[in-house]
């Protein structure tokens, strides 16, 4: 559904990603495992067009979308969470997800907030609580409902358990485990191998911009060498 | 007591029209973080179109309000085109090239206002209910201004229920606080960037066509209006729509009552009321602190001392200038004085701009006060050119250290607004005190003492000044108290960690730079043998800003070069034509345009490039 | 004897207590951690030692004399030194120019005007740098630096200030799991060695139960344990609110 190749991207003067390449197949949850600084958000970030990327393709259901506006990409049914939440803090709940709203999806069943409230029970008692007076995991679950508004196939999630109680993690990774069983794709992004140990198929771990390993999760928990040089655990 | 309702009746009818161009300028703020400093020129044309319209309309009062109507119809049409045009390229430039493009475009309809509809006044003929009145408290009120008052708070109902109430509305409010996440969520900001950047025309146009039975057209409306409208956005809080309203009618009522008080003060009574109202809240009455743009911010590089070549190239080149009155003579050795005087001019904002962090878009202002100190102290007392060159800075020095007592803690924008603010405000009071200062025709008479006189000794102190004050400001920007203000530019919060006093080094920075800067006006005063409002004029600023950009921020000779080149290129571009302004703001427009970077970090990019290939 | 001492620290926003009712010592030389879940309320009172915030209720003292009230340059000018979740460097100088930055305004040199400052404390930062492991990166600019070379920078500028007491926010965020752990062990030595406290917040449980003396633990603005790792680990408050079911970290 998701194809990357030779995707590069500077910041400036640094060579951020280095002819990146990877791929996420429909229904499918893949992470991108990696230090920080290793490259995965800007990966997320190239491809839904926050950051310009300077060569490579981004194929989406078929379509190059390298170098495409946002707003587009995210029409045409991709769906970013970004690492750092940026709900919109001066909004309600429900103005927040209104935010995320676009026209339903050939062929998927469309979100509404009365779904998401079900996925999500804490945002459906707090509809009308500002995002900047919730706490960091209400807020993180309101950017993952915010962003299902958009009715997207496939979504970004930029290390949604950063930052969060272990106890909050594990309901975290119960929600998308449930956004997995309806059929979403996910692309996973995270430093953290046990979340995405539950959550994701496969994995490419990403290691100063480039992909260096690429298999299934049961292969890199076999994998010794790899997860001590790549992922320093 | 009779007096006291017409009077606030007054007050509110000034507010309401406050109202509706400080309403356009913080709603466009909000989404774009633009401070659109043509905001008042959107007004200015809404005046003059609104005058062609009316003027040929039946004279009813329903076609004057379908004329009015189509008037800020008109306006928003022309700030789509605005958007589409320039804003729309330099959403990603630093703030300081935002706020420049838009200053272009001042310049721009400046002349092309001129062209259109002629240097003259454009009263509008009132028809009777126009000019009819009612009876307020035993006192006739005009009818008009009761129009007036109804019509703010219901633009601020109506542009409420539209934030609040509608999709739009929500979106608005959404990328006012994160514009790049709305666009991940499949928004198209382009078209609500516009949308709102036609809605604030629209509302510029609407106070342009509503001041004309009070008022004129004319093409003073911009800068004045832009100065009022700054202060009112600052003291209700930038973005802040309610806190707009607010601040309209606290000036408005205040301007109102302070006319009938003691009416030399109004003027000086804007200001004060800013002053008070951000000494207790910083961010303004309902204002709320900026966050920090999102956006990754370029490191400035590392500065280093001139290489030993260009210092050589520097000495060759003060060798040459000692020289030059044994070379040329007459009108190139004046050209020459001013070039002296716009490199302390330059430098001396520079200072403040670079390694200080402080944009400022009212530099004439201190430049203006040293001239008006040497002149006045001349004019009133008598006092020998020494004394008016000792004066001079010190005057524009304390005037510039009080100002930046008041102005110190806030934002980037904030103070660029504000020292546009100050200025204008300065320069209205050199231009209507007129007992003092002698109004548009200035103070004359001006000269140097007998061994001045002539060009080539008054060049030769110019020069020495000049350089003198340049190489100063120059040591201390690499001694402990400039490596401190930098400390202090690159990260506030860092600074304050090691104990560093932040506001302090910055006034302190202030008072240096208007001092050098007063100096450079006296200077300028003696040379010219007079002194004008036009000094302190707001494209005067301008061209202050103009070397210093064109110099580049980043080196310390860079605004030097930058005066010299600006003041040859002006020579020419005045001498050769009448709409100089149209010219510049072009030049400004698409350099800004052309280079969102920056020139440097265009210059940067090529190198780059040419490196690879 | 104490270094820092806070007694009965609270502070409200509109109505809502952030914290309430905090007490807590540091030791000199010891690491004390700040630990909680998000919104618990340690940015607020980290913040209110650092006088970035003024506090409602109670005091903070410094050696005895009292800090709270006053703003965060007199607080870092009492001996309080500190490094930032977002690094925080000067861009527009050399690594050694931004240590050279804070042993200036240690020695009360910022007002002068005429003597260049890169001639002063050359030598005395350099020292500071090596002591960090970036003596071989002075003449660099600090926006080339690794990420992890910023924050032992921010530790260098931080040691400028010959601070008594270190704040450390969120210091290893952003790091690899292994480089966390290398930045505390240097934070650990150079307290040990100069007799410095440190205060610091941390999500990374690891980090936190590899080099902490102490633990505090805060939950809706009230402190709910203290105590050292295994005591906190075995808390079953603190693992119902932040640690969770699983084991200590990851």
């Amino acid at each position: 559904m998701l194809a990357v190749h030779g995707l590069n991207t500077h910041y400036g003067r640094a060579h951020i990603l280095q002819d990146m390449a990877f791929e996420v197949g429909a229904g499918e949850a893949m992470v991108l495992l990696g230090r920080n600084g290793a490259g995965k958000s800007t990966a997320m970030k190239s491809i839904i067009g926050l950051v310009q990327p300077t060569s490579g393709r981004i194929l989406f259901g078929g379509r190059d979308i390298a170098g495409e506006a946002p707003h587009r990409i995210a029409r045409s049914g991709l769906g970013y969470v970004p690492e750092d939440r940026r709900v919109f803090a001066d909004l309600t709940v429900m103005e927040n997800l209104e935010v995320g709203r676009q026209p339903a999806r050939e062929g998927l069943r469309p979100w509404t907030p009365a779904r998401l409230f079900e996925l999500f029970p804490n945002l459906g008692r707090m509809r009308d609580r500002p995002g900047g007076r919730m706490s960091g995991g209400e807020q993180q679950m309101l950017t993952i409902a915010r962003t299902l508004m958009g009715n997207p196939r496939l979504v970004l999630l930029d290390e949604p358990s950063e930052g969060l109680a272990p106890v909050i993690v594990q309901a975290m990774a119960e929600a998308i485990l449930a956004l997995k069983a309806e059929g979403l794709t996910i692309l996973l992004a995270e430093q953290n191998s046990h979340f995405a140990e539950g959550i994701a198929d496969r994995a490419t771990v990403v290691e100063k911009g480039r992909a260096v390993w690429s298999g299934t999760m049961a292969a890199l928990r076999a994998d010794e060498s790899v997860r001590a040089q790549y992922l320093a655990l | 007591m009779s007096s006291i309702l017409p009077q606030l009746l007054t007050g509110l009818a000034t507010a309401s029209s406050l109202f509706l161009i400080s309403a356009g300028l913080t709603i466009i703020f909000g989404v774009s973080r633009i401070v659109n400093f043509s905001h008042g020129s959107l007004m200015m044309l809404g005046a003059y179109i609104g005058w062609s319209i009316l003027t040929r309309l039946p004279r009813e009062p329903e076609w004057f309000a379908l004329g009015i109507l189509a008037t800020a119809l008109a306006t928003a049409l022309i700030g789509v085109v605005l958007e589409m045009a320039v804003l729309r390229r330099v959403y990603r430039s630093p703030e300081l090239f935002q706020l420049l493009a838009t200053f272009g475009v001042v310049l721009i309809i400046q002349d092309v206002t001129l062209l259109l509809w002629g240097p003259t006044e454009l009263p509008l003929p009132r028809p009777r209910w126009l000019r009819g009145f009612v009876e307020v408290a035993g006192s006739r009120f005009p009818l008009y201004d009761l129009v007036l008052i109804a019509i703010g708070p219901l633009v601020l109902g109506l542009l409420w229920l539209a934030l609040n109430r509608t999709r739009w509305g929500t979106l608005v409010r959404a990328a006012t606080l994160d514009r790049e996440m709305v666009a991940a969520l499949g928004v198209d900001q382009r078209r609500l960037f516009t949308s709102v950047f036609a809605l604030g025309a629209g509302l510029a146009g609407l106070g342009g066509a509503l001041s004309l039975p009070n008022a004129s057209a004319n093409l003073g409306i911009d800068l004045s209006v832009i100065a009022d409208a700054f202060v009112v956005v600052v003291v209700g809080g930038l973005g802040s729509l309610p806190g707009a309203f607010l601040a309209s009618v606290l000036i408005g009522v205040l301007q109102a009552f302070g006319i009938v008080l003691v009416p030399k003060i109004t003027l000086v009574l804007v200001f004060l009321v800013m002053a008070v109202v951000l000494v207790f809240r910083p961010n303004g009455l309902l204002g709320r602190p900026q966050t920090e743009a999102r956006e990754a911010t370029v490191a400035a590089p590392v500065v280093r001392p001139a290489p030993p070549a260009l210092r050589l190239l520097g000495a060759a080149a003060l060798a040459l200038a000692v020289a030059a009155p044994f070379i040329v003579g007459g009108y190139y050795l004046t050209v020459l004085t001013d070039a002296c005087v716009a490199i302390l001019f330059a430098a001396s904002l520079h200072f403040m701009m670079g390694p200080g962090g402080m944009a400022s878009f009212g530099h004439a202002a201190w430049f203006g006060i040293g001239a008006y100190a040497a002149g006045l102290l001349l004019h009133w007392a008598g006092a020998p050119m020494p004394l008016g060159l000792l004066a001079a800075p010190v005057a524009a020095g304390i005037v510039s250290g009080l100002f930046g007592w008041f102005v110190v803690r806030l934002s980037g924008v904030y103070l660029a607004m504000l020292t546009l603010a100050f200025a204008q405000i300065a320069w209205a009071v050199s231009f209507q005190w007129v007992e003092v200062t002698g109004g548009d025709n200035g103070l004359l008479g001006v000269w140097p003492p007998d061994w001045a006189r002539d060009p080539r000794p008054y060049y030769w102190m110019a020069l020495a000044l000049s350089v003198g004050v340049a190489l100063l400001l120059r040591r201390a920007l690499y001694a402990p108290y400039g490596y401190a203000l930098r400390a202090a530019r690159d990260s506030a919060p860092r600074a304050r960690a090691i104990g560093l006093d932040v506001e302090r080094l910055r006034i302190v920075a202030l008072v240096i730079a208007g001092a050098a800067c007063g100096l450079g006006g006296a200077i300028f005063a003696y040379g010219k043998g007079g002194v004008f409002p036009t000094y302190i004029s707001i494209p005067h600023s301008v061209e202050a800003l103009l070397m210093v950009l064109l110099g580049g921020l980043q080196t310390v000779a860079g605004p030097i070069i930058g005066a010299l080149v600006y003041t040859g290129l002006a020579d020419i571009l005045v001498r050769s034509t009448d709409l100089w302004r149209l010219v510049l703001g072009a030049v400004i427009v698409v350099l800004v345009v052309a280079f969102p970077e920056g020139i440097a970090g265009a210059v940067r990019r090529l190198w780059l490039r040419g490196r690879e290939a | 004897m104490s270094v820092l001492s806070v007694q009965g620290l609270g502070k409200s926003f509109g109505g809502v207590r952030a914290v309430s009712d905090v007490s807590f010592s540091v030791a000199p030389g010891e690491m004390l951690a700040l630990i909680g879940p998000n919104g618990a309320g340690k940015s607020t009172l980290f913040n209110m030692v650092g006088g970035q915030l003024q506090p409602d209720a109670g005091s903070v003292t410094l050696g005895g004399a009292t800090i709270s009230g006053l703003g965060p340059r007199a607080v870092a000018r009492q001996g309080v030194g500190r490094t930032f979740q977002i690094t925080a460097t000067f861009g527009s100088m050399t690594v050694r120019e931004n240590v050279q930055m804070a042993i200036l305004s240690h020695r009360r040199e910022i007002w002068r005007f005429w003597r260049p400052a890169a001639e002063r404390f050359g030598d005395e930062a350099d020292a500071l740098l090596a002591q960090v492991g970036l003596e071989v990166q002075a003449e660099r600019a600090t926006g080339v630096l690794a990420y992890g070379d910023l924050k032992r920078l921010e530790l260098a500028v931080a040691l400028g200030n010959a601070p008594r007491l270190l704040l450390m926010d969120e210091p290893t965020a952003g790091m690899a799991p292994a480089e966390r752990v290398a930045l505390m062990q240097l934070t650990r030595r150079l307290a040990t060695e100069r007799g410095i406290a440190v205060l610091f917040t941390e999500h990374d449980m690891d980090v936190v139960f590899d080099v902490a003396d102490r633990i505090l633990v805060l939950d809706r603005g009230a402190l709910i344990a203290e105590g050292d790792g295994p005591a906190i680990r075995a808390n079953p408050a603190v693992r119902a609110v932040y640690l969770g079911t699983g084991s200590g970290g990851h």
